[in-house]
């Protein structure tokens, strides 16, 4: 055998190899220049007003970190985006573990009532909760129908309400990371625990809970990150005491025609998401969010 | 703890709990349905009466049919477009070895996980210079930036699964890259790029934001008229109009669902 040619085949091949790959990159442009041009590009444009007006300025952040209303409403939403998060994995926990333990039709039946809310329109979700909530409601109706109360209660444009709504809207976002992390554990490892002599509750305890908690943490931090931009619910279900920081973003454009402010309220909304995000990635990996859908 | 055992006390209350949370996930999107055959112009529940005249309503007042018209347009141009960017990208993620690949996919996640009411505004500014604003393009561009990041983990997921092997046989008997792509890749990605690009145009259908900021009074889409109706008037023709989209989600799962059932039964991706 001839070694010098062996060489230079491996070369060759590794030239070839490198260019396969180099070329197979070329697939990515029409993706990356697209959203370059509609969204990384608008998007700095967008940001940047909030440090030019026109020259370098750092006003807007002073006005926005100074003002009481501002931090207010930042806390408000931090504290709006807890509560949800934490509604949220007390409900969806049970579902998953419930995903995870049963087979064929049930867990088929299951994973399509959890899809089908994921995959209906918002505004619908949102117009049926104000049919169900409103004055003239179901549950005010029909409490007046049965003699249980004279007036219609006010169940909407409220806290509860703003919760309950968003709560609806995340629940699947919370339910399929914390099942498709529950999937991956093996079963025998329960069974070893029930082996040794452990209770199913402390089987579940010891064993199960803590290999589950990766889920929680993707959920928890997926559910919390799109709660704190939200800005439909809060706009349909609050009141006004429930304006939350999309919303006086929103206020900023389209009433006050304040880009260069409404500029520095989305950075700030920008970084404090884009740090979690960052967590998240580290944590699970985005692509796990939708990863299990339609199984 | 032992799902199949006998039925213990705690089973008995988590499989309740569980019971009620799928209810409350389930039940705003069934109750449309019922309030949507309302003879009364009330939200009434249990409806009273039949009929059909809240359809009949959306059928003839202005700008709904429209409105369904323009979202489907939409719907199926962003479906399309973002197919075929975000499948040719998924490619280039899964058989290209780049360095910061990982950084690259987590990069272009970003379109789902920054508020949409930013991008929204980011989009309506760069559009408006365009003069693209209250036209199908403006749509379909800001439709597309949002699907992408679904169709890019959809696409990649089912590039993932083919065997590479496959591809690279048939370039060592000769086919060139395009050719290979397109008689063997293809045909193996197929219920990928099918359920991708179901989701993309559920997605484009359900956008509200964007639309919010680029509608004109003469362009806009089923969502936008939806969000005005139920700020300015709730009537029961809005019911209509959300059973029609419940019925549309569903038709669209289900064919998803069909689709996956074909792919688990041959066996391949």
């Amino acid at each position: 055998m001839d070694l010098t040619a062996n060489a230079l085949n491996a070369d060759e091949f590794r030239r070839l190899n490198r260019r396969e790959q180099w070329v197979q990159m070329n697939f990515l442009v029409p993706c990356l220049l697209f959203l370059v041009l509609f969204f990384f590009v608008p998007l700095a444009m967008f940001l940047s007003n909030a440090f030019f007006d026109p020259g370098f300025t750092l006003e807007h952040f002073e006005k926005a970190f100074t003002r009481p209303l501002y931090m207010k409403t930042l806390v408000k939403t931090l504290k709006l985006s807890l509560t949800t998060t934490i509604v949220c994995v007390i409900l969806a926990y049970p579902v998953a573990f419930v995903i995870t333990h049963t087979s064929g039709k049930v867990k088929t039946a299951i994973l399509i009532l959890v899809l089908i809310p994921f995959w209906t329109n918002i505004l619908v979700r949102m117009f049926a909760w104000l049919a169900i909530l409103g004055r003239n409601g179901v549950i005010n109706s029909n409490l007046i129908a049965i003699g249980a109360i004279d007036e219609p209660i006010s169940l909407l444009y409220n806290y509860f309400a703003v919760v309950l709504g968003m709560t609806h809207y995340m629940l699947p976002f919370m339910i399929l990371p914390i099942y498709s992390v529950m999937a991956a554990i093996p079963a025998n490892l329960t069974d070893a625990a029930a082996n040794l002599g452990a209770t199913p509750f402390r089987a579940f305890l010891r064993v199960f809970l803590p290999l589950s908690l990766p889920g929680v943490g993707a959920g928890c931090l997926l559910v919390f990150i799109l709660s704190l931009g939200f800005f439909i619910t809060p706009a349909l279900m609050g009141g006004a005491k429930d304006t939350m920081f999309a919303q006086i973003i929103e206020i900023q454009i389209n009433q006050m025609l304040n880009w260069g402010f409404a500029a520095a309220l989305s950075t700030i909304l920008l970084v404090l998401t884009i740090i979690l995000y960052l967590i998240y990635d580290r944590l699970l990996g985005v692509d796990r969010i939708y990863g299990k859908e339609g199984h | 703890m032992n799902m199949n055992g006998p039925l213990t006390l705690p089973k008995a209350i988590l499989y309740l709990f569980v019971c009620l949370v799928l209810f409350f996930l389930i039940v705003p999107n069934f109750i449309v349905v019922p309030i949507s055959f309302n003879e009364s112009s009330l939200l009434s529940f249990p409806p009273e009466g039949f009929s059909l005249k809240w359809y009949a309503r959306y059928w003839e007042l202005p700008g709904w049919v429209d409105a369904t018209v323009t979202s489907f347009v939409v719907a199926i141009l962003t479906a399309i477009t973002s197919v075929v960017i975000g499948s040719f990208a998924a490619y280039g993620l899964v058989r290209g070895r780049l360095v910061g690949g990982k950084m690259l996919s987590s990069l272009l996640m970003l379109p789902i996980i920054i508020p949409s009411l930013v991008t929204a505004i980011a989009l309506f500014n760069v559009l408006s210079y365009l003069k693209l604003t209250g036209t199908l393009a403006g749509f379909v561009i800001g439709h597309t930036v949002i699907a992408l990041p679904f169709v890019i983990t959809i696409m990649t997921a089912s590039l993932r699964s083919i065997d590479m092997t496959v591809e690279n046989a048939a370039r060592n008997l000769g086919a060139s890259r395009l050719m290979t792509i397109r008689r063997v890749t293809m045909p193996m990605a197929m219920p990928g790029v099918i359920s991708s690009g179901l989701f993309a145009f559920l997605i484009s259908f359900d956008e509200l934001l964007i639309a919010l900021f680029i509608s004109s009074p003469q362009v806009a889409t089923l969502p936008k008229k939806l969000w005005e109706g139920i700020r300015f008037e709730i009537e029961p023709t809005l019911a209509a109009v959300s059973t029609l989209l419940v019925m549309l989600s569903l038709l669209i799962l289900a064919v998803a669902g069909l689709i996956q059932l074909i792919r688990e039964k041959r066996g391949n991706g």
